[in-house]
């Protein structure tokens, strides 16, 4: 990811405002985003929020109400249409209904793009030929749509996608109907694309599992706004807006909630304190300290993994002893984060809940 | 009553050649207008590839009037038309013409109907990749609808057939005049039979080829 140079796609002040029989719905308002050069970023939200207009206001399948959209700084909004069509072969496209033509064989799905874009045939076979062969799928050259699984369907999408060699990628919710193994095959293979081709791709969805499968950074987008932006790390570490919040604990059951917090209270002697575990913040040497300290400790809940090479996680311990020296621990505790910078109030205290 | 047949026969043969000229003329010419027709119908409405209210509101509103009218009403409705554009308004190329306009219009409706079928995630797809109006239309929104259009063409031969034996009223000739003719009027019951039995003939052979035809595209 370069942060310097032109973006891959630059949102200024865009709003999209739909009109339905005379009611008016906004579905998105004042985004300003960039999404960089060889990056995977994903777009996260519940239904509604706005995702998929976003996604098609980058290849122009829906034009801003206000605002603009640049692709490699070549806008793409307010052209002639003959303009957005050149630009549209720069920009792939899949889809959560892949969206093939059934009327054509797998190897016909792929070539369309390149007739579209006017390649010689002899050009064409060899492209298709050697993108079937990228996803895996040279044998069922002949076969129709109808004849394929979902993730072999998804599959001919991608190259499809890529038959033009585009330097942008959009999926939208390409995973969402497929079973959990098909979708970490497809998710491998836009992994690939991103790193063998360079491909930037934005993705599209609504589960965490997506988010943290691929992507680098995640714009989380409620109510047709970015509520939040930050590196896939930082999200899952520390959310700072509700929503994302939300899609985190949907996926991270490492926290206790509110409710359970409340009985793990009753169940243990102490104070409960949750800590978070990153390659920073090492609990286990907090914890030798504190049991020199006479602090008994219990770990009472929480998970510790990676995301994206990096150790992360959260534990609950219930901490009882000495007043002064449990306050000893939990201050060290926060000192260790204060060494993290970027990952804000991680302890939450129960006391009198 | 004792048909003659060796007299008849002649008859007969011409009969059932004039039918099929009239059949397949009203089928290329109202088959290729009612398809541009339809499709018109299906681009313009709202969010279609050529979105356009005002053409489709007119499109529209023409083919409603068209359609509901009775076709030996049409035949009567149509006759200053007719004059201008054949020259009379009696004789094969008379009916023809009328029925070309009430195929058109009937075809227009059938081809929009299975174009709605066709997902509009294909259409996004087409649009995605770079592809124009014209282009999605020719080579991805027909070819998608095919095997259901083909069925739909095989319907209208048929209603075109009904047509046809109308058309005998005002001298179109054709299996429709001959039962007429010499059936009917002549109180034969063994002609109107053999005119009723060959027209049955010809539309089992249609629809089996359309079928056929349809299963092949639809490869089930």
């Amino acid at each position: 990811m370069s942060e310097s140079g032109t973006p891959a796609v630059e949102f200024r002040g865009v709003g999209k405002t739909f009109t339905a029989g005379g009611a008016e719905h906004v579905a998105l308002r004042e985004i300003d985003l960039r999404i960089e050069r060889g990056e995977i970023l994903g777009v996260i939200g519940y239904s509604g929020a706005g995702k998929s207009t976003l996604v098609r206001l980058i290849n122009a399948l829906e034009k801003p109400t206000t605002g603009t959209v640049e692709i490699s700084g070549t806008p793409i909004t307010g052209v002639p249409e003959s303009e957005v069509r050149r630009l549209r072969r720069d920009i792939g496209m899949i889809f959560q209904q892949f969206n093939l033509f059934r009327s054509r064989t797998v190897a016909g799905n792929v070539e369309y793009p390149l007739k579209v874009a006017r390649r010689p045939r002899a050009e064409r076979k060899a492209r298709v030929a050697e993108l079937l062969r990228f996803v895996g799928l040279s044998d069922k050259a002949r076969s129709y749509p109808d004849q394929l699984s979902g993730g072999q369907k998804q599959r001919v999408g991608i190259a499809r996608a890529l038959a033009t060699s585009p330097s942008l990628l959009l999926a939208d919710e390409a995973t969402s109907a497929l079973d959990p193994e098909t979708t970490g095959e497809v998710l491998e293979l836009l992994r690939k694309v991103n790193r063998e081709l360079g491909v930037t791709i934005v993705v599209i969805t609504h589960e965490m599992d997506v988010i943290r499968a691929v992507a680098d950074r995640v714009a989380v987008l409620a109510e047709g706004r970015i509520v939040e932006l930050a590196s896939t790390f930082d999200i899952f570490a520390a959310p700072r807006s509700a929503p994302a919040r939300r899609f985190v604990d949907s996926v991270l059951h490492n926290r206790p909630a509110e409710t359970e917090l409340r009985r793990l209270d009753e169940l243990h002697r102490g104070r409960l304190v949750t800590v978070e575990v990153d390659d920073r913040n090492r609990v286990g040497a907090a914890l030798t300290t504190a049991a020199r300290a006479g602090v008994h400790f219990e770990i009472v809940y929480g998970g510790v993994g990676t995301l994206q090479d990096k150790t992360f996680g959260s534990l609950t311990l219930a901490l009882d002893g000495p007043e002064a020296a449990v306050d000893a621990v939990i201050a060290e505790f926060e000192g260790r984060r204060g060494t993290a910078p970027g990952h804000p109030a991680p302890t939450n205290r129960p006391e009198g809940a | 009553m004792d048909t003659d047949w060796d007299k008849l026969r002649p008859v007969l043969t011409e009969s059932v050649g004039t039918t099929v000229y009239m059949v397949l003329a009203t089928f290329v010419a109202g088959g290729l207008i009612g398809l541009f027709l339809g499709t018109a119908l299906y681009t313009t409405r709202k969010g279609g590839l050529l979105a356009n209210a005002p053409i489709h509101w007119l499109l529209n509103v023409a083919v409603n009037i068209v359609r509901p009218i009775p076709f030996i009403i049409l035949l009567a409705a149509l006759g200053p038309v007719t004059l201008e554009v054949v020259g009379t308004t009696i004789g094969t190329e008379a009916a023809i013409f009328v029925m070309i306009v009430a195929a058109s219009f009937g075809i227009a409706r059938i081809v929009e109907q299975n174009l709605v079928t066709v997902d509009p995630g294909v259409i996004e797809a087409a649009r995605a990749v770079g592809a124009g109006p014209l282009r999605i239309i020719l080579t991805l929104l027909i070819p998608e609808a095919l095997g259901p259009l083909i069925l739909g063409y095989t319907f209208v031969i048929i209603a075109i057939v009904d047509m046809s034996a109308m058309a005998g009223t005002v001298g179109g000739g054709g299996l429709g005049n001959f039962a007429l003719v010499y059936g009917y009027q002549r109180f034969d019951w063994e002609v109107t039979l053999v005119a009723v039995l060959i027209i049955i003939a010809g539309v089992q052979v249609v629809q089996f080829v359309g079928n056929w035809l349809a299963r092949r595209v639809l490869r089930r």
